[in-house]
């Protein structure tokens, strides 16, 4: 209520129309208040469309909610027969009615059993009415098909007057009054009561689009005030009548600082080392089998065991079945579901149409209140419509969520192999989180992947993790990054222990060089050796053919001076050596 | 045989005594809002047609919703001014200011609807 009560304020201004809450799911939303105050309202539509429910729900909770006392004027069902049907949708009107809470007054018109003799008024239903609101102090007024009385009375004009003069004197009593009307042809009433209540005129609807049923709203009229001028869907469940109000308008959710965790201590790490932001949503898309709801399944656990409420939206399995699912990896959801912190709904996406999904999405959202909400997969909506509308649910639901400060995890299921942008409906952009969880399928056998494709506002990991679903949930574990690329699972075994080979046979290799290297060193050494020992033999050679010379010449000197001394020449006329020489030479 | 016959004779006289209404007689309601000039004309009518063709064989309750606006709803009045024959049976309410007379005659079941005159008498 105080959500509506803030959309009021901002968008009325302060000397308004003065309206009546209704109480009523999404209705207070769409009028921006409620029902003009004091003043009667027209609801219209065919048969079985909901008017009485809703003129009934208007009662009851005006009497439970807001204090204010109501009566039913009812033309079609006697009072037991209201209160069997309302009690349905959880309404105790007997108790209300023995509590003056209420006033139910059946009235009953049968014309074969009428004659007419003369002219007649209506004012034995004025006094009635006003019995019965002097009886409880009524201050709410349903009339539940006042259209009743021209299948009952003849002289359309007196009926005419008679309700234009009870739509003044309700107005003059000051009460909000709802009156409903069965939809005509070509025209909002069958007997044109939209002509005498101008104030307010509100049309249900229902249909049925490629075999699903659909209700529907729209105000088509609310003279001073403004308000939604959509058709919006609406869903009568257990608890009564919801509508769903379209997108609010502007984009001003409130924004947490805080986070929460993941479940996962590995992917916190991954998203700076604290999880995902409070009221953020996050998409986590994969294909068939990669994880998305063990992941989903860990954040639940992880919220329940703080102790916050969370509802698991299944569209694919059972309760059972997941509850079973996530046991064989270690997580015990069933646990929360006793102890009433986690509600599980499965619900197959055939059963209803989109809009009627999502109503029933909101009902049981505001009922339970919770602070997480996984919605498993949001692509199964797609088999009962098109992506776009899909989309655009999805987008309200996201927005919805947002606005009530609630962590929204998504999986969708994508079927695309080669791109990991496809989040099967393009809503990523809507998203806060986006964790991608990937197959590599290499080696005969399927490895998981995931990483964080983004994270607004958040410092996070840009590295691909290996995911591995174990006995004892989810962990991360750091892939192979190596020449042969990114490797997971056993490949990833495999590719470090041919590392660890390749990296012994290259040391091997090493010390066979080494060796090889150090037997050369020690031939060049040899040869270095035998070199210098030749070089060291022929300088020796050299020398002693040096003195041998030497040698030869002194003794040829000797034998000079021996043959100079034995010819007693002057031995100090060495020129003439030479012609002596040659003398003794030519003697010869 | 005595005894009985007498019984029976005092009985016929204390229930004309009491002006208790027997199977013959009328028992009519009419339902009016004060003095509006309707009501006035309805009560009028009813009377005349009353005193004419009853003749002291009736009984008349006039209720003023206005007065007692709780008696409307357990005899499910919604217009007015409306007149309920609850005896003799068939229940039939007739509704309007009782102006016209062939109607209000009919509806109280004094003369058949097929036939043309009204026909003196209580006769149905």
């Amino acid at each position: 209520m105080q959500a509506d009560t803030a959309l009021i304020t901002k968008s009325e201004a302060p000397n308004a129309l003065p309206k009546a809450a209704t109480g009523i799911q999404g209705l207070d939303e769409v009028t921006f208040g409620g029902l003009p105050r004091g003043r009667p309202t027209l609801i219209c539509g065919g048969p079985g469309c909901g008017k009485t429910l809703l003129g009934m729900e208007f009662l009851v909770r005006g009497a439970t909610q807001f204090d204010e006392p109501g009566v039913c004027i009812s033309f079609e069902e006697t009072a037991e027969e209201l209160s069997r049907n309302v009690a349905s949708l959880g309404f105790d009107v007997d108790a209300l009615v023995a509590g003056g809470k209420l006033a139910i007054d059946y009235i009953f018109i049968e014309r074969s059993l009428i004659e007419e003799a003369g002219e007649y008024d209506l004012e034995a239903l004025f006094v009635r009415i006003a019995h019965a609101v002097q009886s409880v102090g009524a201050k709410r007024v349903v009339l539940d098909s006042i259209e009743a009385l021209f299948s009952g009375l003849s002289g359309e004009s007196i009926l005419r007057s008679e309700l234009r003069r009870l739509f003044r004197w309700l107005k003059d009593q000051n009460l909000t009054a709802i009156i409903t009307a069965e939809r005509g042809e070509g025209s909002l009433t069958r007997h044109g009561l939209e002509e005498y209540i101008s104030d307010c005129v509100i049309l249900l609807d229902h249909r049925v689009t490629e075999s699903v049923f659909t209700r529907r709203l729209r105000i088509v009229k609310y003279r001073g005030t403004t308000h939604g001028t959509n058709e919006f869907p609406f869903l009568i469940d257990s608890t009564g009548f919801s509508v769903l109000p379209v997108t609010s308008l502007d984009l001003n959710h409130s924004v947490s600082e805080e986070r929460v965790s993941t479940g996962v201590a590995s992917l916190d790490d991954m998203l700076a080392g604290q999880g995902y932001y409070r009221g953020s949503s996050v998409l986590v898309s994969g294909k068939a089998g990669t994880g998305k709801s063990s992941l989903a399944a860990h954040f639940v656990n992880a919220a329940c065991a703080r102790g916050e409420r969370c509802i698991y939206f299944s569209f694919e399995e059972s309760e059972q079945q997941v509850v079973r699912n996530m046991r064989s990896i270690g997580i015990d959801l069933e646990q929360w579901i006793e102890r009433g912190l986690l509600q599980f709904r499965a619900i197959r996406p055939t059963t209803l149409g989109l809009e009627m999904h999502l109503v029933r999405m909101h009902a049981i959202i505001n009922r339970f209140d919770p602070r997480i909400v996984v919605i498993d997969p949001s692509t199964a909506m797609l088999n009962s419509s098109s992506e776009l509308e899909t989309r655009n649910m999805v987008l309200r639901l996201v927005d919805f969520l947002k606005s009530r400060q609630i962590t929204a995890l998504l999986t969708t299921l994508t079927d695309n192999d080669d791109s990991v942008d496809q989040s099967g409906m393009n809503i990523s952009s809507m998203v806060d989180a986006w964790l991608v969880l990937q197959e590599v399928e290499s080696s005969g056998e399927r490895n998981r992947g995931i990483f964080v494709l983004k994270a607004r506002g958040t410092a996070h990991s840009n590295q691909i993790r290996e995911f591995l679903l174990t006995g004892h949930g989810v962990e991360l574990r750091d892939v192979y990054l190596g020449r042969e690329g990114m490797l997971m699972g056993s490949a990833r075994l495999f590719q470090e222990a041919k590392d660890a080979s390749e990296a012994a046979l290259l040391r091997q290799d090493i010390e066979s060089k080494e060796l090889l290297r150090e037997r050369k060193r020690r031939a060049i050494e040899a040869q270095i050796a035998a070199l210098q020992l030749e070089l060291e033999s022929e300088e020796q050679e050299t020398q002693r053919l040096i003195a041998h010379q030497e040698l030869e010449r002194k003794q040829l000197e000797e034998d000079q001076l021996a043959m100079a001394r034995s010819r007693s020449v002057n031995v100090g006329a060495s020129e003439d050596n030479g012609s002596k020489g040659r003398m003794a030479g030519g003697r010869k | 045989m005595q005894p009985d016959k007498l019984s029976s004779e005092t009985n016929a006289y204390e229930s004309a005594l009491s002006e208790q209404p027997t199977a013959e007689d009328y028992v009519l309601r009419l339902f009016v809002t004060g003095s509006t000039p309707r009501s006035a004309r309805a009560i009028q009518n009813l009377r005349a047609i009353c005193d004419e063709q009853l003749s002291g064989h009736y009984d008349l309750e006039i209720v003023d919703i206005y007065q007692h606006p709780e008696q409307a709803k357990p005899e499910q009045v919604v217009v007015m001014p409306t007149l309920i024959k609850s005896l003799p049976l068939p229940v039939r309410r007739i509704i309007g200011d009782l102006s016209n007379q062939q109607r209000l005659l009919a509806g109280l079941d004094i003369v058949h609807r097929s036939a043309g005159h009204p026909e003196p008498g209580r006769g149905r």
